[in-house]
């Protein structure tokens, strides 16, 4: 074993190896190591968030379609409702005025036929008169046989 | 052959010093040199990944480094508790260092040494006194250097957690109370230097013997090493990480145990 100034050469190189790392190594890769194993764990985090999000929205959207599936099977039923309502009413309303329509048209026949009545009647009795002045060949004061007149009308 | 034998290990053995016969004052410049170039491939290997980090898209020299990174800084958080900026870039550069070192083992033994004669004969210098060692590691300066940084550091770091008084009590009162002062303090002291002392011995004489064994392969005729030199080199593998990583597990303990109270 021969100890010389090699020992103190070594020393030198080592405080100085030392001193690089210190300043120039460890700290440097030891920041960038934890900024990965940070970047990491918040890439995780986010992946974990994303994938809570989509279920999330997954869900809201699912209820969404459900409600309008409901909400247009109920609309379909409405109108259903509202056109066979309709029909009805048409139908009701058609059937009312039809039956207007024919009592009028009876009315008016009823009218129609009295009036046709009415007139035959004063010019039966007319050709009555006119036929019995000519059978008599005398004149028949019209307001002396007024009452015989209406009688034989009222016989018509 | 004996003779040549002796010689050719004595020759690995031999540092490259300059100068050669300076005492204490002399360098050994193999030592020095390699485990220099060793330290700056380690820093530029890491400040490279540093600068071309990528947070999104990690390229494979980036993971291993991460994996390292990861692997020192878990056992700084297990073991060390209190708060300091040092101990993990510190644990982390011993871990790397040390294991950049050791795997000087894994080259083949004459490798180096021979280009080193290669050049040092072109450059007029008798070929058979061109040393050159290639495992630093295997250098107790080198080993010494580390473990006695790590004692200071200990030092160190138990001021500043208990205050030079703090830590001044602490060496005259435990483990036998205060009423035995110096003996309190001749047990501290034994094992403040123990702690240097097994560190670097350990690392050096398991590196020193796996060299001296690769040497003692080289030995052999040549279609027998592989029989031998292939598993221990296979085995070295696990000793060259294993003793970096007892080395830099050793230091972070040893700081933790300086900053809590006894």
């Amino acid at each position: 074993m021969d100890i010389n100034a090699t020992l103190l050469g070594q020393a030198l190189t080592f405080a100085v190896l030392v001193w690089f790392t210190m300043k120039f190594v460890w700290p440097p890769l030891t920041n960038m190591m934890d900024e990965r194993a940070k970047r990491i764990a918040d890439g995780l985090a986010a992946a974990e968030r994303g994938k809570q999000d989509l279920e999330e929205a997954s869900r809201r959207v699912e209820a969404e379609i459900r409600a309008a599936q409901q909400k247009a099977t109920e609309m379909l039923i409405n109108a259903e409702k509202r056109a066979n309502q309709i029909v009805e009413e048409a139908k009701q309303a058609a059937r009312t005025e039809g039956e207007r329509i024919i009592a009028d048209a009876k009315a008016e026949i009823d009218q129609e036929v009295l009036r046709a009545k009415e007139s035959l009647r004063s010019q039966v009795a007319g050709l009555a008169v006119a036929g019995a002045e000519k059978i008599l060949r005398k004149e028949v004061d019209a307001s002396k046989h007024a009452d015989l007149l209406a009688s034989i009308k009222a016989e018509l | 052959m004996a003779g040549s034998a002796t010689d050719y290990i004595k020759h690995h053995l031999t540092h490259a010093k300059a100068p050669h016969d300076g005492g204490f004052w002399s360098l050994n410049v193999d030592t020095f040199s390699v485990s220099l170039i060793l330290g700056f491939i380690f820093l530029f290997v890491f400040a490279r990944v540093v600068r071309n980090f990528s947070v999104e898209n990690p390229g494979r020299l980036q993971c291993l480094v991460e994996s390292i990174v990861e692997m020192v800084g878990n056992q700084v958080r297990d073991i060390f508790h209190a708060k300091s900026d040092m101990v993990a870039p510190l644990a982390l550069t011993v871990f790397c260092w040390v294991f950049l070192m050791n795997a000087m083992d894994m080259l083949p033994v004459d490798l180096l040494p021979y280009i080193a004669q290669l050049i040092g004969g072109a450059m007029g210098a008798d070929p058979h006194h061109v040393y050159l060692r290639v495992v630093p590691s295997a250098d107790v300066n080198a080993t010494f250097a580390m473990s006695l940084s790590v004692m200071f550091l200990i030092i160190g770091f138990s001021i500043k957690a208990k205050g030079f008084g703090g830590y001044m009590h602490e060496l005259f009162s435990a483990p036998f109370g205060p009423k035995v002062g110096p003996i309190n303090f001749i047990f501290q002291l034994i094992e403040l230097i123990a702690k240097p002392i097994s560190l670097a011995l350990r690392l050096f004489g398991n590196m020193y013997a796996g060299e001296l064994i690769f040497i003692l392969i080289a030995l052999l005729p040549w279609y027998v090493q592989w029989l031998l030199g292939g598993p221990w080199a296979i085995f070295h593998i696990l000793v060259i990480t294993l003793q970096a990583f007892v080395f830099m597990m050793l230091t972070i303990v040893y700081l933790s145990l300086a900053v809590e109270d006894h």
